[in-house]
């Protein structure tokens, strides 16, 4: 197995069945290498959201393979898939999802204390170290639920980035911000890829978003049609 | 690490909905001081009632019954070995009421380790003569001290010194319903009857109240010398012999072997008493059920509040699914919940119900028929409140255990599809 792969997807084929069963992948099968930047675009229910939980281990419902760090998913139980996207997937969902119960700072910490490797503290810098390279370390005592939807997106993604996982799944992570905003969290991207190597795999609807990464995966009714 | 990060994570689950999560708690707290307090004076009152004839009834009382001989003249007679007898109109003989050789019985008694106490007693029926009136009643002959020692005679002695009546000679305390029929008052004399119709004059130096009015209206005390004297029997007559054991348990059998080698007839406390166990162990079956009927209404509180707080936040647990929790984590997140909701609502429980009664065991309660008794009875068992927390968090783990299953089962794909 090359080292150099980080996520490998075979063959994936999936469908829905309410009531009646509808394919929403059809034979998808890519190849995500360390330090790539890679979006995947296509039409408004092509599959890309679908295909991205897949990839992540929280869907578990679909036929093919999937190797992620050269290890098979399948055959997993949901203890180990849990550990999994701990420990080697951050996750920045569309809408901005962090526990309102929480402050910024302990919202980032979560996945770190929940790994368990390093003491509290070590968490916590880390943590700040995550929000110094976003630019939000002053957000750090507020509450989530105190944050704008841009604030929100860099701690989801400082959050996504505190294991240091070996990729990063986005599904439209502009796609509720304004323009602006859209433009800060594209540069944090851009940064983590150039400076930081970071792999990220990002779904976008956003052509301009797609046209500045490495490469661009296009979909079309469930399959991949360019890559 | 993981456990801590658990409970971190319930804690702020729980004071981010800190309101509902109180009327949860007060729910258990509720039905905890409920439970405590319940059994708490429902076992004060057994023990009240049972002691009012317990305390004061031997555990096994020797007597001789007046009955026909088992062993009639015909039965040993060699001609009609092989036949039915059939006897009518059999009479009692002439055996006596009085236990043979009493003193020796007593001495015997009072080196047997399994018994505590002998008091001896002798019941005499007599009238109570006032004026042309006669008023039939009992005096019963009794060792003051050894009666006070063993059934709390002393307590029930309501005016005048129950040792009296072995210091002052033809004395007598009275029951209170029968020295009011008699207008009877310390220091007056009354007249006695015996069956054989010898008359002998009493000083009253005490009334006497048991509780149990019918007897009150019948009964009287004297020493033991006094009624021998009043029935015209030597100083060893003695009818009855009291025992008090260690073991009351062990009554039943202890009663028969007694039987037998005393050659008396011996009646132990549960045969003569078996209507107090029933009241009792039902009285507690009460209180019981009713404990344990809130602890379920506060159980589906609980249940409630969970399902309601996992409805809401299901965000939060596709969140943490997503960054690597577990559904056994998650699971583990609101046991926790349901537990400390159980442990600090429970806590307060046992506080309040200990609180409650106390205040229960301060209001007055007088009543003419339990003259030892000022308050409520209040009893003050650990047990109780063991029990109690037992059940306060198995209720709550219980009540938690569906919604975390549920919980534990969210699908976050769903969740975050769904937005
Ligand atoms: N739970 C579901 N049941 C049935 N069909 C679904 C379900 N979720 C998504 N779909 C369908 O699957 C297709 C792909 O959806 P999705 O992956 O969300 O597309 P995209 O993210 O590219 O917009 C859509 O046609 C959508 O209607
Ligand atoms: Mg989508």
């Amino acid at each position: 197995m090359d080292e150099s792969i980080v996520l490998q997807a075979e063959h994936i084929n999936k469908s829905f069945h309410d009531p009646v069963t509808i394919p929403v992948l059809k034979d998808v099968s890519l190849i995500i290498k360390k330090g790539e930047f890679v979006s995947v675009t296509g039409k408004s229910g092509c599959g890309k959201s679908t295909l991205l939980y897949i990839l992540s281990t929280m869907d578990t419902d679909y036929e093919g393979d999937l190797y992620i760090g050269g290890q098979a998913m399948r055959g997993r139980t949901e203890k180990q898939l849990a550990r999994v996207r701990n420990e080697s997937i951050g996750f920045v969902f569309q809408f901005h999802y962090l526990l309102n119960e929480f402050t910024v700072l302990e919202n980032v910490m979560l996945p770190g204390l929940k790994l368990g490797i390093h003491s509290e503290v070590e968490v916590k810098d880390l943590a700040m170290d995550r929000l110094n390279t976003l630019g939000i370390q002053s957000l750090a005592a507020k509450k989530a639920d105190q944050l704008s939807g841009g604030e929100k997106q860099r701690v989801a993604i400082a959050r996504a980035l505190i294991n240091s996982p070996s990729i990063v799944m986005c599904d439209e992570p502009t796609g509720n911000l304004d323009k602006k905003n859209s433009l800060v969290v594209f540069d944090i991207f851009k940064k983590l890829a150039e400076e930081n190597k970071q792999t990220l795999l990002v779904v976008t609807h956003d052509q301009e978003f797609a046209k500045n990464t490495h490469r661009t995966i296009e979909m079309e009714d469930g399959r991949i049609i360019k890559q | 690490m993981n456990a801590h990060l658990i409970i971190r994570i319930a804690k702020a689950l729980l004071l981010a909905r800190w309101k509902q999560t109180l009327v949860a708690a007060i729910g258990v707290t509720f039905s905890i001081t409920m439970f405590i307090t319940l059994l708490s004076f429902m076992t004060g009152l057994n023990d009240l009632l049972d002691g009012l004839i317990l305390n004061r009834t031997a555990h096994i009382r020797l007597f001789n019954e007046i009955k026909p001989s088992l062993d009639q003249p015909i039965n040993q007679s060699k001609d009609y070995k092989g036949s039915y007898n059939f006897i009518r109109s059999i009479k009692s003989g002439s055996s006596r009421q009085e236990i043979y050789n009493s003193q020796a019985i007593m001495q015997a008694l009072r080196k047997d380790n399994r018994v505590t106490g002998v008091a001896p007693k002798i019941t005499a029926q007599v009238f109570f003569n006032d004026g042309s009136i006669d008023i039939t009643g009992v005096v019963n002959g009794i060792d003051a001290r050894e009666e006070s020692s063993l059934f709390h005679f002393n307590d029930y002695v309501t005016q005048g010194n129950p040792l009296d009546i072995e210091n002052v000679s033809n004395s007598i305390i009275l029951g209170k319903g029968l020295a009011a029929k008699l207008l009877a008052n310390i220091g007056d004399v009354v007249l006695v009857t015996t069956a054989k119709q010898q008359q002998f004059s009493l000083k009253v130096v005490g009334f006497f109240q048991s509780g149990l009015q019918e007897l009150d209206k019948v009964q009287s005390y004297a020493s033991i010398g006094t009624t021998q004297k009043i029935l015209g029997k030597p100083s060893d007559y003695v009818t009855d012999i009291q025992l008090k054991m260690v073991d009351i348990n062990q009554a039943p059998t202890v009663a028969k072997e007694f039987a037998k080698l005393f050659n008396a007839d011996a009646e132990d406390i549960q045969t003569a008493n078996s209507q107090f166990e029933t009241g009792s162990s039902v009285r507690s079956l009460i209180s019981y059920s009713v404990g344990i009927v809130l602890l379920i209404v506060a159980g589906f509180g609980i249940y409630n509040i969970l399902n309601m707080m996992i409805y809401e936040k299901m965000d939060s647990i596709a969140i943490l699914k997503a960054i690597g929790f577990s559904g056994l984590d998650v699971n583990r997140i609101f046991l926790v919940i349901a537990i400390s909701i159980g442990f600090f609502g429970g806590l307060l429980g046992l506080f309040f119900g200990f609180l409650l009664s106390m205040f229960i065991d301060q209001i007055p309660f007088n009543t003419p028929s339990l003259p030892t008794i000022r308050t409520y009875p209040i009893n003050y068992n650990p047990a109780f409140y063991l029990i109690a927390s037992i059940f306060s968090l198995v209720t709550t783990y219980l009540a938690g255990w569906a919604p975390s299953r549920k919980a534990s089962k969210v699908d976050p794909v769903i969740i975050i599809r769904g937005k």
